[in-house]
C-alpha cells in the first residue's frame, strides 16, 4: 500500500522526541481518525527554525509525514515555513496512498500551530 | 527470512492433503457435473462425497448442503432469500452487533430496499450477546435471527444452542455464521437448533472461493442463482468440483483433527498471551478469558500506540498479523466488533489480532513476543500520549 520511500520513514523516523525548551509548539489532532501529532521547535532571533523534533499517534503515513515535516523546516524562516502545504509533504513522500492523504494535513496543521505558538508567545 | 503467519482468522493455507485430493480434478476427473457421460459422472460422484463429507460434519442430510462462492454468499444468500421467501409472515430481523459485514451490510441494504427491519443485539464487555434483550426484541413479524457461533476479531463463542431453542420456541428460523466456529467448536445442526449455517473452506485450510449454506429440509428460501438445475436449482452454475472437493476433505480432517487441534493451538495461545501480560506493558486483552472462545485467538489493544503502525513495523520484522484499527481500516472506523463491547476508541484504535495456526511453534511465539516488546517501546517513544502518561512536561 505505501511506496518505498514511506515506508523507509516509517520505520526509522528523523528527529523523534520532545524538545524540553521550546520556543514553539504545536498539537494538533485527526478529527476522521482520533490520531494526533506534536511538533515542538527552536527558533533563533532572526526567525529561523533551528531544531524540531516530534511525536505522532497514528498511522504509517501521518509518523512518516511528520518526520518529513520536521526535515523539511529545519533551517527555514518562519515565514516559509507557513507556507509548506500538506501536497508539499505528500510530493516529498513521493505520494500516498488516496485515504491517507488527510494525515499528512496533519504535519502541516502542527507546523502552523507550533509557529502560532511561537509568535503568540514573542507577542509577534 | 522465514516468515511468520499469526492471521489465520483471515485465511489459512490449503492442506497437504486437501490438496492430494483436488489435484485429479484438473486433469483427469474434469468433467461438468451435469453432463450424463462418463465424465460427468466421475465428477459428480466426487461432488457427492464432498456433500457427504460436509454433512457428516455438521449432523446434517446430504440435502441439506448447498455449495456456494463462501462464507459472504452464504451470509448473503440466508438473508435475501428468508426476506424473499417469508415477506408475507414479517420483515423483522434480529442479529448482533458483532457479526460479519456479509450479514451487516446485507440486512442494511435490505432495510433501504425491501423494507426490512433490524435489531442489533448489544454485546458484554466479554463479547456475548445478551440472551435477555434477544428475548425482548422478538416481535410477532420477526422472520430470522441470525448470530454468528464465533466471532472474527476476539473468538468469543456465541451460546447458539439457547438462541436456536428460543428462536425455534417463538417459530423463528434461525441462522449462525460459523465460518470462524468449525475448526474448533463442535456443530450439530440437530442438538444447536440450527435452521441454516454458513461455512467457507479457507479458513479450515481448504481453498478459497468455495463454501456452504446448510439449509434444514422443509424451511422455504428464496431461490439464489437462477440458470442449471445445479443444487436443486437453488444455487445455479457449474460446480466448481476441486473447490468442493477439496472443502470436503477439509472438513473431514477438521473434525476428525478438532480435540488434537485445539489442546495445540490453545496452549501456544496461552503461553502467548501470559508472555505478553508479563513482558509488555499497558496491554488489555480483548474478549473472554473463558473456555468459550476459540483456541486460536488472541486479540490485545497496545495502549498510547496505533495498530497499522505495529502491524507494519511487525511486517519489517517477518511477522503478518491483523489489526482493528481505524487506520487500517480503508473507511476510518475502527473495529465495529470491539466497539460494540465498548472498548474506548483509543483502545480499539490500539488493537491487534493474532490468530494462530499449525504451522505454528513455540520458537515463533518467543520471536513475535520479542518483536512486540522492542515494537511497542519504540512505538511509545514516539507517542504523544505515552509522554503525557509518563508526566511529560506538555499538557494538551
Ligand atoms: C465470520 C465470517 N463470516 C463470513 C466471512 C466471509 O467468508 P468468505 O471470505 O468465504 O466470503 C468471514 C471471513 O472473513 C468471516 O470471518
Ligand atoms: S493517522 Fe489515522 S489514518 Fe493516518
Amino acid at each position: 500500500m505505501y511506496n518505498e520511500k514511506v515506508m523507509q520513514e516509517f520505520a526509522a523516523p528523523k528527529n523523534v522526541g520532545f524538545i524540553e525548551d521550546a520556543d514553539g509548539v504545536g498539537k494538533v489532532g485527526n478529527a476522521s481518525c482520533g490520531d494526533i501529532m506534536e511538533i515542538s521547535m527552536k527558533i533563533d532571533d532572526s526567525g529561523i527554525i533551528t531544531d524540531a523534533k516530534f511525536r505522532t499517534f497514528g498511522c504509517a503515513a501521518a509518523i512518516a509525514t511528520s518526520s518529513v515535516a520536521t526535515q523539511m523546516i529545519i533551517g527555514k524562516h518562519i515565514d516559509s515555513a507557513l507556507n509548506i502545504t500538506n501536497s508539499d509533504v505528500v510530493e516529498t513522500l513521493e505520494g500516498l496512498p488516496p485515504q491517507k492523504i488527510h494525515c499528512s494535513v496533519l504535519a502541516e496543521e502542527a507546523i502552523k500551530d507550533a509557529i502560532a505558538d511561537y509568535k503568540a508567545k514573542k507577542s509577534l | 527470512m522465514d516468515r511468520i503467519y499469526l492471521d489465520h482468522s483471515a485465511t489459512t493455507p490449503v492442506s497437504k492433503e486437501v490438496i492430494e485430493v483436488m489435484m485429479p480434478c484438473f486433469t483427469e476427473v474434469f468433467g461438468n457435473g451435469s453432463s450424463q457421460h462418463f465424465h460427468g459422472r466421475e465428477a459428480s460422484k466426487l461432488v457427492d462425497i464432498a456433500r457427504k463429507q460436509v454433512a457428516d460434519a455438521i449432523g446434517a442430510k446430504v440435502s441439506e448442503i448447498y455449495f456456494t462462492s463462501g462464507g459472504t454468499e452464504s451470509d448473503n444468500w440466508v438473508v435475501r432469500g428468508v426476506a424473499e421467501a417469508y415477506k408475507t409472515k414479517g420483515n423483522h430481523i434480529i442479529t448482533s452487533m458483532i457479526e460479519h459485514p456479509a450479514l451487516l451490510k446485507t440486512i442494511e441494504e435490505l432495510t433501504r430496499s425491501h423494507g426490512i427491519e433490524v435489531t442489533m443485539l448489544p454485546i458484554s464487555k466479554e463479547g456475548f450477546v445478551c440472551i435477555d434483550e434477544l428475548k425482548k426484541a422478538i416481535r410477532p413479524t420477526t422472520i430470522l435471527i441470525t448470530v454468528m457461533a464465533a466471532n472474527n476479531e476476539i473468538g468469543t463463542y456465541q451460546d447458539i444452542e439457547t438462541i436456536g431453542k428460543i428462536a425455534h420456541d417463538n417459530k423463528i428460523l434461525f441462522h449462525t455464521d460459523a465460518v470462524q466456529a468449525v475448526c474448533s467448536m463442535p456443530l450439530d445442526v440437530v442438538a444447536q437448533n440450527i435452521d441454516f449455517l454458513s461455512l467457507s473452506a479457507h479458513k479450515f485450510y481448504g481453498p478459497k472461493g468455495v463454501g456452504v449454506l446448510y439449509r434444514k429440509n422443509g424451511i422455504k428460501l428464496g431461490k439464489h442463482i437462477t440458470g442449471g438445475e445445479q443444487e436443486r436449482s437453488m444455487r445455479a452454475g457449474t460446480h466448481n468440483t476441486a473447490g468442493i472437493v477439496g472443502l470436503g476433505k477439509a472438513i473431514e480432517i477438521a473434525v476428525r483433527d478438532r480435540d488434537k487441534n485445539n489442546k495445540y493451538l490453545s496452549e501456544l495461545r496461552d503461553y502467548f498471551v501470559s508472555e505478553i501480560h508479563s513482558k509488555i506493558e499497558n496491554v488489555y486483552f480483548n474478549g473472554t478469558k473463558s473456555d468459550k472462545r476459540m483456541p486460536s485467538v488472541a486479540n490485545f489493544s497496545f495502549e498510547f500506540i496505533e495498530g497499522e503502525s505495529i502491524l507494519l513495523r511487525l511486517d519489517l520484522v517477518g511477522i503478518s498479523v491483523s489489526s482493528g484499527s481505524a487506520c487500517s481500516s480503508g473507511s476510518l472506523e475502527p473495529s465495529h466488533s470491539l466497539l460494540a463491547t465498548g472498548l474506548p476508541i483509543e483502545l480499539a484504535h490500539g488493537s491487534l489480532r493474532f490468530s494462530f495456526g499449525l504451522s505454528n511453534t513455540k520458537k515463533q511465539v518467543d520471536y513475535v513476543v520479542k518483536s512486540l516488546v522492542e515494537i511497542t517501546d519504540n512505538l511509545r517513544e514516539l507517542s504523544p500520549l505515552f509522554a503525557r502518561k509518563e508526566g511529560g512536561t506538555f499538557n494538551v
